[in-house]
């Protein structure tokens, strides 16, 4: 029987583990198009329209194409590493999404410290860059990929800081816990019935900004996307890559975006929960307000991508280290201060 | 990957829990634990013995990187997960990226090296006889008491998580060690900093705070300039 039983509760595991895949590969070539379609509105052209209903097939053919193409390994490269840094990339990317609880107790594994292991997850992903670089045994990607992990990870020190101050004010690493924690806040204070007002994003303003533009660094969008600089740098780390090996790398970037928007969901715009939670509103589940605020974060990063100009490497490294490091560590001080002062820590 | 620590994290509450019901559940979920955790250990030895003996020093790193994973699994299965997060986050998120960074633009002759091994040989066998040495003298003489058995058994308190209990001892019965730790890593950083920072006067550089409070008076200067004449 037991036997039995534990060897169901893995295959139920792996079936909502392909079923998320499924559903996030799916949602994922969907934004692939609205970032193309947002940054086309801005500079006035249509973007992606002709495969499709309104070009809408577009990401589907785009990958038929990548898979289609000859994988070209070049003949210096260290062989298994250079395989192997894309799957690195994608295989992280997506095993992140295990613990995101995208409505109450639907994470596939909500675990006490959901939170550390995002950001643990998250900052090994300089490895699939660093190591394609490396084994690409070629100059540019080489140069690409040092400046872009020094990238990652000065600002893995900001956004750690930005996590610690929302941890101080909610009481617990699971994801779950911090979302529930926004249930109440400034505004039941006020004696308003729970809504937009309680989340986090009010209380703790300039760390949703620092953090919003610290997800921005690290997964390498533009004005931050310094190694897909073409005129300096060709393609990154990328520029020996062909084919599915380059899918996957673009795949892996494009999760871990996602993966920025559903963070920033859940820490700061109280993730499942209605934006009021009177009748017409409570009526939605809460999977559909998790989907419509990480839309809502990703609609701001594809237009940040439209109209922000691409920043050089000293300031990228002077903003992260000089100006956000000492804000966020203010901030974690202030906070602490705060919650300890007035009694409110939980 | 998650799959593997999702089972392994309910049999250990299950484990913690004393779950009544589980006389054969609780045994066969006990097997699963064992398993990694030989799995878990037999990986981390052999990464361990690779980094020491691959010529490679790069895929020596990545191999280092496996072991540190392999430790955290290890610590997982202890049902400390803080410990393997902090593990994950610090060394192989931080530390060896450094590490990989230095080895990877270090020009290594390879030949060189071994030309100086048989150099250095006496000196390296002298040191590691000494460790070889106190490692069987410590193993001969150690008895664990039976009091760390137990407590090592009952890691944390009861509904206190393992995160929880952690702070609790570091920041409470600690606080004064754990402040001295952070200022003796902040002498070392500011040592570190001082070391190496030395300004040029022969370069130019950029001041931003000046470049921002510039006006338009500053940098602009109205000229009439006469036909056939220029400036």
């Amino acid at each position: 029987m037991s036997l039995w039983d534990t060897a169901l509760m893995l295959l139920w595991i792996a079936f909502k583990s392909v079923l998320l895949l499924v559903i996030l590969l799916v949602a994922l070539a969907m934004l692939i198009y609205v970032d193309r379609k947002v940054w086309a509105a801005v500079q006035m052209r249509r973007g992606p329209n002709v495969v499709g209903p309104f070009g809408l097939l577009q990401s589907f053919a785009d990958l038929i194409k990548f898979v289609l193409k000859e994988v070209v390994v070049p003949d210096a490269t260290n062989k298994g590493l250079f395989i192997a840094a894309p799957l690195i990339t994608t295989i992280l990317a997506l095993s992140t999404w295990a613990v995101i609880p995208t409505n109450a107790g639907w994470a596939i594994a909500d675990i006490n410290v959901g939170i550390l292991y995002l950001f643990a997850i998250s900052s090994l992903m300089v490895y699939g860059t660093i190591i394609g670089g490396w084994a690409s045994n070629s100059k540019y990607p080489f140069l690409a990929a040092l400046r872009e992990s020094a990238q990652m990870i000065s600002y893995e020190v900001s956004i750690g800081f930005v996590i610690i101050t929302v941890l101080l004010v909610a009481g617990s690493l699971n994801l779950s816990e911090i979302v529930l924690a926004q249930n109440s806040g400034l505004g039941t204070a006020l004696g308003l019935p729970n809504s937009f007002l309680d989340w986090y994003w009010l209380p703790l303003l300039p760390m949703f900004v620092i953090f919003f533009i610290s997800a921005l660094a690290e997964t390498q969008r533009p004005p931050f996307d310094l190694i897909e600089a073409e005129s300096e740098l060709v393609a990154g780390h990328m520029v020996e890559y062909s084919s599915t090996p380059y899918l996957l790398f673009m795949l892996g970037e494009y999760v871990a975006i996602t993966l920025m928007c559903a963070m920033m969901t859940i820490l700061f715009l109280g993730g499942w929960l209605p934006i009021i939670d009177i009748p017409p509103f409570n009526w939605i589940p809460g999977v559909v307000w998790f989907t419509l605020k990480a839309l809502l974060i990703f609609f701001m990063f594809a237009l940040v991508k439209a109209f922000v100009p691409r920043y050089r490497f000293d300031q990228l490294m002077r903003l992260g280290w000089k100006v956000f490091l000492p804000i966020s560590l203010f901030y974690v001080v202030l906070v602490a201060g705060v919650l300890v002062a007035f009694d409110l820590a939980p | 990957m998650t799959e593997r620590k999702g089972a392994a994290r309910r049999a250990r509450e299950d484990d913690r829990q004393g779950n009544p019901k589980a006389g054969e559940e609780g045994k066969e979920k006990q097997m699963i634990v064992q398993f990694f955790f030989y799995l878990f250990a037999a990986l981390l030895l052999i990464s361990g013995l690779l980094v020491i003996t691959l010529r490679n020093p790069v895929h020596a790193v990545l191999f280092l990187i496996l072991a540190f994973f392999n430790g955290a699994g290890l610590f997982l299965l202890a049902g400390a997960e803080f410990l393997a997060m902090i593990l994950l986050v610090v060394y192989v998120g931080a530390v060896l990226v450094l590490f990989l960074f230095i080895i990877m633009m270090l020009d290594i002759d390879f030949a060189e090296l071994r030309a100086g091994f048989t150099r250095v040989l006496p000196l390296g066998l002298l040191v590691g006889g000494v460790l070889v040495a106190e490692l069987v003298m410590v193993f001969l003489a150690w008895q664990p008491s039976p009091m760390a058995e137990k407590l090592r058994m009952a890691a944390t308190p009861e509904g206190v998580n393992n995160t929880e209990a952690l702070g609790r001892i570091l920041y409470t019965d600690h606080v004064f060690f754990f402040q001295a730790a952070g200022m003796i890593l902040l002498v070392a950083m500011i040592g570190a900093i001082v070391l190496s920072l030395h300004h040029r006067r022969d370069v130019k550089r950029q001041d931003v705070a000046k470049q921002v409070a510039r006006r338009r008076e500053e940098g602009v200067r109205l000229v009439d300039v006469k036909p056939g004449e220029g400036l």
